[in-house]
């Protein structure tokens, strides 16, 4: 007596789903994780690689399968059954997706407002006054307040600040309570960070890959970034928005340090005579 | 399936088999010539894209920025995406398929406005060339195909506005076209014909033609008041004005969005037209498949926001977007399933045609599951701009739309030209565009999500490997269209002889000659109302087996 149909699906079905999960739990395509919330994202496209897989699979193999077992034989002019439809299968393979794309869906927006992707658009009071800014120019008064764009802003209370200027084609950054401004990023290990973002000129998008964060840099729109880094060494600053023929070099370099070195650094970078001067010369 | 009898023509008409040739280089009003022209100038786009494609490929063979200058890199990489999007695969699904096809399944002898057709047709060239030209009169356009202001209003002006020119006259074009298809498809059907007996090709054009009524006017609007900031000093989207670069980016997919169903859905419509007749099996599902070209219509024109995830959109947004985004998938979902289960059981000629749809299944299903994952805002936020952008886009365009061009072509080349195609050149074809394909865009993936953004002329030395790898695959690519254009040239003059109904189809197109008539049926238009009509119930007998007592002892 051949074997059920039913118990072969059955069993290939279930190595179908070990091997997704094995697939989506141990290969890595990602770059290291260096910030906070990396490690959240990669738990989502861990999900989504699982998932995918599965049915690439899946549907790949029912592909394979129909192109081999029900080839045309040659002399065979007959046609298939005429069958034209099967309402309760059609309802199965509406609902499945459907609940499987509403799981994931709510998974992905807990993990963005975890982020801070879900922080209003408000107005900072930490942003000092942009001086140069394009919006000023266009007749109403210039607001004290900024309005600042809905970036992923996920610091709580006293982040460490850093004005990030991106321009055809480099970023600045420039550290407003050491005043100083350099071409490297340099950040504390562990403490929140809060990058406000403002362009010069065109749209640019400041990328570290490591970090897993992303944000458009838009002239007029300045844009927070906050979050947290988590691990030590050097990461690519990445300009992403097609911003003109150097676009491809328009790069930088971030590099995440302990408290200790961290403190170093801006030591050696401050201007001496902040530490020296009183507060009313400060004009830079 | 279900024809009236031809009745017996008293007075047998003089009818015109073949097109004289200079037919095609003109004004023609016929629906067919007029498809063949969409066919032909698109592929011809087509070539000139590929090559634009496979400069970008040598140049991405170093990580180095030496093969071309920088600026030249952007024109070409803004050329490749428009002369593909608005010259080959726009024009080809809707207007070559759609315009060859669609009077036949409604039963009618044309096009319900055939000046209008031919108007539509003749905007094509002169902005293709207008556009290629600008490349030699001062440079081409180089801020991408999206011309995201304020960099679109700062590079070049002369490039950019004849830029934006070309994509207005492909617009109004595609507009034309999409009218003329919803009063052919609602208005000249057949008596008797009802809307729900329809070839699903039909639906998919309504449903196609109904979006780019309603937005590609949208990009028309916005493109013009680019150009306004270009040459007349305004500032709608310069924020150096008060204008707002976002808006611009909002008007933008609120058309280019949809532009992915306009590209897609006709596709989804010819593989529903080829797989029943190769499979020997109906078309499983027609209600569903129906009800998934509308919702997908309906889903299509609310989810341009999910192209701006970093752009500083408000967060209600993001989560409306990636749930509406990731819905779509839903009756996608439901299309593949029915095909799957169309060619399950079936007698599946393995054929060039059959191959190609099934190769577009493949990569339009990885591409789909690209697309559910980008649109995740988290992960999105991380591969936004890059190569796995640049991987999936190619597998739904490239992998999807243009598998299916080539599957349709295989299978009415019968039909167009009365001759066969050469099935072993066009396996071979299949094989090479497959390989070819996936090499070249499969490790695009991994590239993006380790850091390399797209559009870039220079990289990380890191990544050189795997660009290569890609860039052999383009080769491929490049080099599978070889035994298309000679099985082509070969098979127009020499192929075997087809016949009017070499796949024995049940639609209207093939009951008539090969090629068909100037106005596609020597008498009445049969009336098709079962175009799927195929499959044997339990009691069906083989003509070769059949014996007489067989018939007369089978109870009926």
């Amino acid at each position: 007596m051949p074997i059920p149909g039913s118990i072969l699906t059955l069993v290939a079905g279930v190595f179908l789903a070990l091997i997704s999960l094995w697939v989506g739990q141990n290969i890595n395509l990602m770059p290291v994780a260096a910030a906070d919330d990396a490690s959240t994202v990669d738990a989502l496209f861990k999900v989504l690689f699982s998932i995918g897989v599965g049915l690439l699979l899946g549907i790949t193999a029912m592909l394979v399968v129909a192109l081999v077992h029900f080839r045309r034989r040659s002399g065979d002019h007959l046609d298939g059954p005429a069958v034209e439809g099967n309402l309760p299968l059609e309802i199965f393979w509406t609902a499945v997706p459907a609940i499987v794309i509403l799981i994931v869906g709510v998974y992905s927006y807990d993990i963005y407002a975890r982020m801070g992707g879900m922080a209003d658009f408000s107005h900072h009071t930490s942003m000092p006054p942009q001086e140069n800014v394009e919006t000023a120019s266009s007749g109403h008064p210039a607001d004290p307040e900024t309005v600042i764009w809905g970036g992923i802003d996920r610091a709580e209370g006293a982040a460490f600040p850093v004005e990030v200027t991106a321009m055809q084609f480099a970023f600045v950054f420039h550290y407003p309570q050491q005043n100083f401004t350099t071409g490297e990023l340099h950040l504390p290990l562990g403490q929140p960070v809060e990058l406000q973002l403002k362009s010069n000129d065109v749209i640019h998008a400041f990328w570290v890959p490591e970090f897993r964060l992303k944000q458009d840099v838009i002239p007029g729109q300045p844009t927070v970034l906050g979050f947290t880094a988590n691990r030590q060494g050097n990461y690519d600053i990445i300009c992403a928005e097609l911003c003109g023929p150097y676009h491809g070099g328009m790069r930088s370099k971030v590099v995440v340090e302990d408290a200790e070195n961290f403190e170093k650094w801006l030591m050696r970078n401050t201007p001496a005579t902040v530490a020296t001067a009183p507060e009313s010369s400060q004009t830079a | 399936m279900t024809t009236n009898a031809l009745p017996a023509s008293p007075h047998p008409v003089e009818v015109q088999h073949h097109t004289p040739w200079h037919e095609y280089f003109g004004f023609s009003l016929d629906h067919k010539v007029i498809g063949i022209q969409y066919l032909v100038t698109g592929f011809f786009f087509y070539l000139v894209g590929g090559a634009l494609a496979g400069m970008i490929r040598v140049e991405l063979v170093t990580p180095l920025s030496d093969f071309m200058a920088r600026d030249t890199y952007n024109q070409v990489l803004t050329l490749h995406g428009t002369i593909m999007i608005f010259l080959w695969i726009v024009p080809v699904v809707n207007g070559a398929f759609g315009n060859y096809l669609v009077p036949f399944y409604v039963g009618a002898r044309d096009m319900a406005f055939p000046r209008l057709n031919a108007v539509a047709f003749w905007m094509l060239p002169p902005a293709g060339f207008l556009l290629m030209s600008s490349y030699f009169v001062g440079g081409a356009a180089q801020s991408g195909w999206t011309a995201y202001p304020p960099l679109s209003i700062t590079t070049p002006a002369v490039g950019q506005v004849v830029w934006i020119i070309s994509v207005l006259l492909l617009g109004g074009s595609s507009i034309f076209g999409a009218v003329n298809f919803i009063a052919t498809i609602l208005k000249l059907r057949q008596p008797g014909l009802d809307l729900f007996q329809l070839p699903m090709f039909c639906w998919a054009m309504l449903g196609t033609s109904v979006l780019v009524v309603l937005a590609t006017p949208v990009l028309a609007g916005a493109l013009i008041l680019l150009s306004m900031d270009i040459v007349a000093g305004t500032g709608f989207f310069n924020p150096a004005l008060g204008g707002n670069a976002v808006v611009y980016q909002h008007l933008f997919w609120f058309y280019s969005h949809p532009a992915v169903y306009i590209m897609v859905l006709p596709a989804f419509g010819l593989v529903s037209e080829i797989l029943p007749i190769h499979a020997r099996k109906p078309l499983f599902g027609y209600r569903s498949m129906i009800y998934s070209i509308l919702g997908i219509v309906f889903l299509g024109l609310i989810v341009w926001a999910h192209h701006m995830f970093t752009s500083g959109t408000p967060p209600w947004m993001r989560l409306f977007f990636t749930i509406a985004t990731a819905i779509i998938a839903v009756p996608t979902g439901i299309k593949f399933f029915n095909w799957l289960a169309t060619l399950w059981q079936g007698k599946l000629a393995l054929n060039s045609a059959l191959l190609f749809c099934c190769g577009f299944i493949f990569n339009f299903v990885f591409g789909g599951i690209t697309g559910v994952a980008l649109a995740q805002v988290p992960f999105d936020v991380h591969v936004h701009d890059t190569y796995f952008v640049v991987a999936h886009f190619h597998y739904i365009v490239f992998g999807g739309t243009v598998f299916v061009i080539f599957a349709a072509i295989y299978h009415w080349f019968p039909k167009i030209s009365g001759r066969l195609l050469n099935e072993h050149l066009g396996r071979l074809h299949c094989l090479l565009s497959f390989i070819g394909f996936n090499v070249c865009f499969f490790p695009q993936h991994w590239l993006g999500l380790n850091g390399m953004p797209r559009r870039v002329a220079e990289y990380d030395p890191q990544f050189q490997l795997i660009n290569q790898i890609s860039s052999v695959g383009a080769l491929i690519l490049a080099i599978s269209t070889l035994p298309f254009l000679v099985n082509v040239f070969l098979s127009m003059w020499k192929g075997v002889p087809a016949g009017d109904n070499p796949w024995r189809a049940c639609t209207a197109e093939w009951l008539t000659s090969s090629p068909p008539p100037v106005e596609n049926w020597l008498h009445e238009a049969p009336l098709v109302t079962e175009p799927y009509d195929y499959g044997s119930t339990e009691d069906a007998m083989s003509v070769t087996t059949v014996r007489g007592r067989d018939l007369w002892s089978a109870g009926r």
